[in-house]
């Protein structure tokens, strides 16, 4: 299979129009490839959130060029930019999102309806979703009677069942004790070797090192990308 | 994104906050009901009338002595009732006559003035059946009493002059003399100047009043002032268009012709135009319902800014959110106007029920209330829906 690129920025800018403006992206250029495993790493503040939200089309750049699966994400409408989210990207946030008012199956398949899947069809894949992060047993429950890595693994699950190109997740273990994190980073390692592309923004240098590649951002730049020192590559 | 996708999200949000939801929907419940109840009260007594009139018969003609135009004082001949009743359509006459220099008293001590506004008419012993009323005391006159001074008094006149009930030897002062009280009537909803009259034979206001007529040189009873006419249902019209030549071929134009139930239809008619103002509280109460669904609106979407954030991260575009609070408050009224509309229904049901009317809701009282709860609902929800759809995803997901 040849790996396709998933993700590509190029001398992508974001600067918020406040007073005085705020320079949260100073020309950031990298490439994901499909069945990649990357942490985005950097101290708060440092631009990660901004870059989450553009590679994720839920905020326009400044200038630059976004790809994701190819597609230049700059001139579209807002329907084609939710088509894309709906489609391409799944998304895994440090606070799970998830709601208490339905079942975990039901918040599996949240989302489902906005990319125009049929019910039946709906119910299957977040059955089979669950079943990939371990949880097949725990579909009729309600989000408050899972643990915290529970909750997390319902909220992979949620990212993955659209099967999009790639996954983003923002600090998936915050929430979450060291134990239960270092098993949601093993999770997401496994999904990778299944194939899915992920890409993971923390703050943790440690939890960091456990990924094949790292990119490290400071004050809206990328001033390490481990995949371009082929030396230390694995 | 299907349209039952788009419900059952948008339901979501009322299931979860069920007082909430109920609370708020709530104000609609009570103006919806308020207008179903007003316009279904009206209807109702409106139906109950009618049938009234129904049951009473409109085939009821009446003859009246036209007020003369000429000046001269009109009068019908007195074989006016017996022409009318060769008629072919015609099924009964009887007919009466107001005695007008007569008045009637409790007793001689009254003072002249105190008529109570009562009139002495003689009448043809037939008069009940055909005016579809009855004696509700005592007795009517018959073949022997017409001819005696005996009053039967009619349902507002026995009140009148304080006689609630018929006892052996109870009497009236009428024009100096007295006169023994047979019966009193039921009302008379057909000819309510009935139930006003203090009514005695014709052959008695010959003999004790002087009333009468002289025809080829002797005094016979009458003339009558009003002759009732009962027609064939499906030839009323036929009758009525005759009715005048035959009771007066030489002047018809003295005559006037009526069919009463036509006025009482008239005026169930305007009894039916439903009470302004029970309405315009309706509809306060459905505005301050709008303005409490838009309350509960705005605080829902500031809470649920996460939802609306994850719900964009997952793939809903702008218009996937708008629709979904605008759904939810349109449901929310739409809870409020078919809870409102069963409440004003059932009052109508009860409150007719009791008074023996049917039941009727009118469907632009039913279909209007359930019409306006979603127009509000649209209204209501419209702001709100448009700044949740407004919030960029990543303001909605920096909340917590």
């Amino acid at each position: 299979m040849i790996a396709t690129n998933v993700l590509e920025l190029e001398r992508v800018t974001k600067t918020y129009g406040t007073r005085p403006p705020v320079h949260a992206l100073r020309g950031v250029s990298f490439t994901v490839r499909s069945g990649e495993l990357v942490a985005i790493v950097g101290p708060s503040g440092s631009g990660k959130s901004t870059l989450l939200h553009i590679l994720g089309t839920l905020d326009r750049p400044s200038s630059g060029t976004v790809r994701i699966d190819g597609q230049d994400v700059a001139a579209l409408s807002d329907r084609r930019l939710a088509e894309i989210r709906a489609r391409s990207i799944g998304f895994v946030f440090q606070q799970f999102f998830l709601t208490e008012r339905t079942t975990v199956l039901e918040n599996v398949a949240d989302g489902l309806p906005y990319g125009g899947a049929a019910p039946a069809e709906r119910r299957e894949r977040a059955a089979e979703a669950l079943g990939r992060v371990g949880l097949r047993d725990r579909a009729g429950s309600r989000p408050s009677e899972l643990s915290g890595g529970q909750r997390q693994r319902v909220a992979i699950a949620r990212a993955l069942v659209g099967r999009p190109a790639i996954v983003l997740a923002d600090e998936p273990t915050g929430n979450l004790d060291s134990g239960t994190g270092a098993s949601i980073i093993e999770l997401l390692r496994e999904l990778n070797a299944g194939g899915a592309t992920i890409l993971v923004i923390t703050h943790d240098g440690d939890l960091a090192a456990r990924f094949p590649r790292r990119l490290h951002v400071l004050d809206g730049r990328i001033v390490d990308d481990s995949a371009a020192r082929p030396l230390e590559g694995v | 994104m299907r349209l039952s996708d788009q419900l059952r999200v948008a339901g979501i949000g009322i299931r979860s906050r069920r007082l909430r939801a109920a609370l708020s929907a709530l104000g609609i419940a009570i103006g919806t009901a308020a207008i179903v109840a007003v316009l279904g009260l009206s209807a109702s007594s409106q139906a109950g009338l009618l049938a009234q009139i129904d049951r009473l018969g409109t085939n009821l003609l009446t003859a009246n002595t036209g007020e003369s135009l000429t000046g001269g004082a009109a009068q019908l001949p007195t074989a006016a009732p017996q022409r009318i009743s060769h008629l072919p359509d015609v099924e009964q006459v009887a007919h009466v006559a107001a005695i007008d220099d007569a008045n009637v008293y409790r007793s001689p001590l009254i003072p002249a003035v105190n008529t109570n506004a009562l009139k002495v008419r003689a009448a043809s012993l037939d008069l009940p059946g055909v005016l579809g009323t009855g004696v509700a005391q005592g007795r009517w006159l018959n073949a022997a009493t017409e001819r005696q001074p005996v009053t039967v008094l009619g349902a507002l006149a026995a009140r009148r002059l304080g006689i609630d009930r018929v006892h052996p030897g109870e009497r009236i002062w009428l024009k100096n003399q007295w006169f023994y009280v047979a019966g009193i009537l039921k009302p008379a909803t057909l000819s309510t100047d009935i139930d006003t009259s203090v009514l005695i034979g014709y052959p008695a206001a010959e003999h004790y009043l002087g009333y009468a007529a002289i025809e080829r040189g002797e005094a016979v009873a009458g003339p009558p002032t009003t002759v009732y006419v009962r027609a064939r249902t499906d030839k009323v019209d036929s009758v009525r268009d005759v009715l005048a030549r035959t009771a007066n071929p030489e002047s018809p134009g003295d005559v006037d012709v009526s069919r009463p139930s036509d006025a009482l239809t008239a005026r169930a008619a305007a009894k039916g135009a439903f009470n302004s103002l029970f309405l315009g509280l309706g509809v306060v109460a459905l505005v301050v319902g709008a303005v409490g669904v838009a309350n509960i609106m705005i605080i829902s979407v500031l809470e649920r800014r996460s939802e609306i954030g994850l719900r964009r991260a997952l793939g809903a575009t702008r218009g996937h959110i708008r629709t979904q609070f605008l759904s939810e408050a349109v449901m929310l009224a739409l809870l409020g106007g078919v809870t409102g509309v069963a409440a004003g229904a059932l009052t109508t049901a009860v409150y007719a029920g009791g008074k023996g009317w049917a039941v009727v809701v009118p469907a632009e009282a039913w279909a209007g209330g359930i019409g306006a709860a979603i127009a509000i609902g649209a209204i209501a929800g419209l702001l709100p829906a448009l700044r949740a759809a407004r919030l960029s995803p990543t303001e909605a997901l920096r909340t917590l």
